[in-house]
Formats: C-alpha cells, sequence, structure tokens
C-alpha cells in the first residue's frame, strides 16, 4: 500500500487502496442484490423486489451466484485484512466506552487503530455470518441434485440462512449509518481512498500515528 | 392446475386477503383408502400417470413389489409395500397407496415464499401451480410426508394434484376411478370419516383387529386423504407414515417468532438509527475540517 500509486491531495492520507475499495464494492453490490432477493423471500409484503428484479424465478436463480461473489469478496477482505482485526486489549477499552462513541463524544474514546473495536466487530460478524450463509446456502441451492440431500439439513439450513442474513442486516444498517450519515468522510475514503488528516486524527489516532510515523515532527 | 369452479382459500407467500377465503359454500372433499383391502395391483399408479400425462420414468427394483423406493416429480402416486411380521409369527402384506395428504394446515403452503405458487382451494385440496413456482425447495421442507419433489430441469415443484380438474367437473379422481377391488372411495370429508369408522369397527368387531382405525392426524389439521388401516397404532409400519405428523417446527419457528423478531429488529433498527440521527447528527462535518487547516493547523 503505497501511497504512490494515486495522487492524494494535499492535507489527505490514503486510507484504502484500489484493491481495497474495489473488493469493497464487488462485495457491496452482491450483498444488495442479496439483500433485495433475499428480503423479497423474506415476506409477502416485499416480494414485489423480486417482480422489479426481473421475476421471482430469475431472482431465485441468480441469488446463490451473487451469494458465491460475495462469499468471494469476503474472502478477500479476510485475505487482506484479518491481521488488522485482531481484537486487543485497546479494543476491550473502546467496548467499555462506546457510550461516548455513540453519542458522538470522539474525545472521551480509547484511540483507535486503522480499524475501531466497532469495525472488527462489523467484520467477523459479516466473516462468520458469511460462512453460515454460503455453507447453508449451498444445501438449499439445488437438492435436487445432491442424492446426499436431507430434509432435516434442509430444514435447519433454511433457519440458519434466515438467522444469519438477519443478523449482516443489523450490522449492514450501523454500517450504512456510520459510513453515509456518522462518520462524514468515510463514504469519500471508500470511493477516492484518501481521508483528511483531520478524520484519520478523530477515528483512527493511533493508526495516524502509525503512517506519520513517531518521528515525524507532530503538528500544533 | 387452476380451475374457474374451483375457489382459493389459502394462497402461499400472499399479502394481503385471499380472494376465495369465506366465498363458497362447499364440502371438504376427501379420499378414502381402505389399506386391509388394497390388493397393491398399481391400477392407481397407472391411472395417475394416464389421467395426468406424466412422462414415464424408469422404475427401480429393490427386490420388492414396489415400483420405486419413493415418490418422483412425475410420479405422484406410489403403492408402498412392507412385509409385516406379526407378534403371533403371522405374516402381513401392508400395501399402502402414499400420494399427496392434503393436509387442512398444509406446510409445503406454510413455508413456501413464491406468491400464489401453493393455494388451497375451498373444497381443501392443496394444489401447485407451478406457473409461479421459483424452485426454491422451501415446500419440500415444510411438508411432514416427504412428497413434492422437484423437477431437476425446469426447477419446479410437482405432486399430485387429487385431479383438481377432473374433480372441479364433479368426477372423482383417477385412481379412484381405477381401483377394482374399491378399497379407493372419493365424496365429502364427512361421510370418508363415516365409512372409514364403520369399517375400522368391523375390522375391530369380526376381523381379529383389535387395533384397527382411521387416520386422520389432528397435527395438520386433518387430511384429505385418509387411511383405515388394520393397526392405527403403528402407522410407521405403512411405508413410515407418521404418527403424529406436523408442520416441521423449523418452518414454525421460521414462519413465527423469526418473522416477527426480524421484522421488529429490521423497523426498529431503520427507526433507532433515523432518530438517533436526529439527536446527535452526525460526529463532525468534514467542510469545517477542510475549513479549519488554513487557519494554521488545527490539531
Amino acid at each position: 500500500m503505497s501511497p504512490s500509486e494515486q495522487s492524494i491531495p494535499h492535507g489527505h492520507v490514503l486510507r484504502y487502496n484500489l484493491r481495497e475499495r474495489l473488493t469493497h464494492w464487488v462485495a457491496a453490490a452482491a450483498y444488495i442484490y442479496l439483500l433485495s432477493t433475499g428480503l423479497a423471500f423474506w415476506s409477502p409484503w416485499l416480494f414485489w423486489l423480486a417482480a422489479a428484479l426481473g421475476g421471482a424465478q430469475v431472482s431465485r436463480m441468480l441469488h446463490p451466484w451473487a451469494g458465491l461473489l460475495f462469499f468471494a469478496s469476503v474472502w478477500n477482505m479476510y485475505v487482506m485484512w484479518a491481521r488488522q482485526m485482531k481484537y486487543t486489549d485497546d479494543d476491550r477499552k473502546w467496548w467499555k466506552a462506546v457510550k461516548y462513541y455513540s453519542t458522538n463524544q470522539d474525545d472521551k474514546m480509547p484511540p483507535a487503530g486503522r480499524y475501531n473495536a466497532g469495525q472488527k466487530f462489523l467484520f467477523w460478524g459479516f466473516f462468520w455470518s458469511s460462512l453460515l450463509l454460503l455453507l447453508s446456502g449451498i444445501i438449499m441451492w439445488s437438492p435436487q441434485y445432491f442424492a446426499w440431500h436431507s430434509l432435516i439439513a434442509m430444514r435447519i439450513s433454511v433457519l440458519i440462512h434466515a438467522s444469519a442474513a438477519l443478523f449482516t442486516m443489523g450490522l449492514f444498517m450501523i454500517h450504512l449509518y456510520m459510513g453515509l450519515f456518522a462518520e462524514r468522510g468515510a463514504f469519500g475514503s471508500v470511493i477516492r481512498g484518501d481521508v483528511s488528516i483531520a478524520f484519520a486524527k478523530r477515528y483512527h489516532p493511533a493508526w495516524y500515528k502509525e503512517i506519520v510515523g513517531e518521528s515525524s515532527s507532530p503538528r500544533k | 392446475m387452476s380451475q374457474a369452479t374451483l375457489r382459493v382459500q389459502k394462497i402461499s407467500g400472499h399479502a394481503g386477503s385471499v380472494p376465495g377465503e369465506d366465498t363458497q359454500r362447499e364440502y371438504t372433499v376427501c379420499k378414502l383408502i381402505d389399506t386391509t383391502t388394497c390388493i397393491g395391483c398399481k391400477a392407481c399408479e397407472v391411472a395417475c400417470m394416464e389421467w395426468n400425462d406424466l412422462p414415464f420414468g424408469e422404475t427401480v427394483f429393490d427386490n420388492t413389489y414396489q415400483t420405486m423406493p419413493e415418490t418422483r416429480w412425475n410420479y405422484w402416486n406410489l403403492i408402498l409395500f412392507n412385509e409385516h411380521e406379526r407378534e403371533d409369527g403371522s405374516l402381513m402384506w401392508l400395501m399402502r397407496k402414499n400420494q399427496c395428504m392434503h393436509c387442512a394446515e398444509p406446510g409445503c403452503l406454510a413455508a413456501c415464499p413464491a406468491d400464489g405458487a401453493i393455494v388451497q382451494y375451498t373444497n381443501g385440496i392443496v394444489d401447485f401451480q407451478q406457473a409461479n413456482c421459483i424452485g426454491c425447495g422451501y415446500c419440500i421442507t415444510g411438508c411432514p410426508f416427504d412428497i413434492p419433489k422437484m423437477n431437476p430441469k425446469t426447477h419446479r415443484v410437482f405432486k399430485c394434484t387429487l385431479c383438481t380438474d377432473r374433480v372441479s367437473e364433479g368426477l372423482e379422481p383417477a385412481c379412484i376411478k381405477s381401483c377394482p377391488t374399491g378399497c379407493l372411495h372419493f365424496g365429502s370429508k364427512d361421510d370418508m370419516l363415516d365409512l372409514a369408522g364403520k369399517r375400522a369397527k368391523q375390522l375391530r368387531d369380526h376381523s381379529n383387529f383389535p387395533k384397527a382405525g382411521v387416520y386422520d392426524p389432528p397435527g395438520v389439521g386433518g387430511t384429505g386423504v385418509v387411511y383405515v388401516l388394520h393397526d392405527a397404532t403403528n402407522p410407521e409400519l405403512y411405508g413410515g407414515l407418521p404418527k403424529n405428523p406436523h408442520v416441521p417446527l423449523s418452518v414454525k419457528l421460521w414462519k413465527g417468532p423469526l418473522k416477527w423478531l426480524g421484522n421488529v429488529a429490521m423497523i426498529g433498527g431503520l427507526v433507532g438509527l433515523f432518530v438517533h440521527y436526529l439527536r446527535y447528527g452526525p460526529k463532525a462535518r468534514e467542510e469545517e475540517d477542510l475549513a479549519a487547516k488554513p487557519g494554521g493547523g488545527k490539531s
């Protein structure tokens, strides 16, 4: 992740390189499709979503493929970020202070690294849910093709699939809220890749220190 | 296939009211299968394929008289054979015609997410509408009798229709018409239960079958197909007929508490986040950062 691979405006630092941004948006596109078609199958009141997306049959046909794409991008995230997502003592402190975070008193928060504890929770929540969704989804995909198909496995899979999907929706809503509304600058960072120094210092001071280095003269 | 004279009282995956609910004064139809007089001739199997124009698949020989191990998407009616040794050492050859039971509370319909893919007519027949089927297979998980089967090519699920097309014209289902021993009967549910009860009593009183009885499981609200069994306390003997079938717990959980929990969480989450934003707003504004910077490096 060398900053030289793209031009960063003055007063900004690179937060997400191209691979990270691309992966994010592949996952986002796949997830939104999965969410819309999944919700159509979740409730009759949302069945129109499937009609809007080309019909319920098409939705049923493409949903598993979009799921594979989504899992592939989540796996790529795992490869890129798993090490950065390790829980630390600072994260425990962060969770203890989460009420300050949720009430916008960020100055009272323990310094976060590249990812704060909430973001790490989001990551691992999505990672494990995706794994569950993949396994249950494969069992539900084409029961007629597999000799080993069992009714019990399918019944459990339907439950797991719905529960895991609901869990990711909770994560997704908070993710959207944080990225689009609460943390101004976050949305731009996953498109253009950079954040302002003020953003980095405010939300990820430990990370900022790490990339700028202890030696660099602090701004006064 | 839907018929104009059949009105619909339940629809799968359907939002809002059901057009045919409470609109018709109609009796519930019922098929009675007297396993004690079935000779396993399979005329009903042939009649079913003939009438419903089903392509014939390969039979599977497994050292029994059974045509194949279980029903298929194109084989809706299958006689299950079981050799059973009784306590006194005598042998019984049990034969049960297996097909959709047309439950009053169908698990397939409860599990189905596709609008109108499964309907229940006011006469009680549960029918699949393949044009609306999306091939998810959820109905398969909802059936306590393992009846719906998917066509692997078209990804649509099929099963016995109780010959809705014939019944809507006042005819009996094809299987009934073909039965040479008269072990199959068709009529109103009340009449069939009455007939079945009399036959079971006859078996108890005169034929040394003290456990004879009628199979009309209450766990699924009763069925549109009822059996007379020599031993009603042991329906599993008859090709695994479940003793107390009910809509699977997974489907009940998923369509009940999980659905409510999920809906409340989704709407609550959206409202909660919106209110949170109204109360607290964004954490900070990026424009201010930019504006503050030239002013000499705000820390």
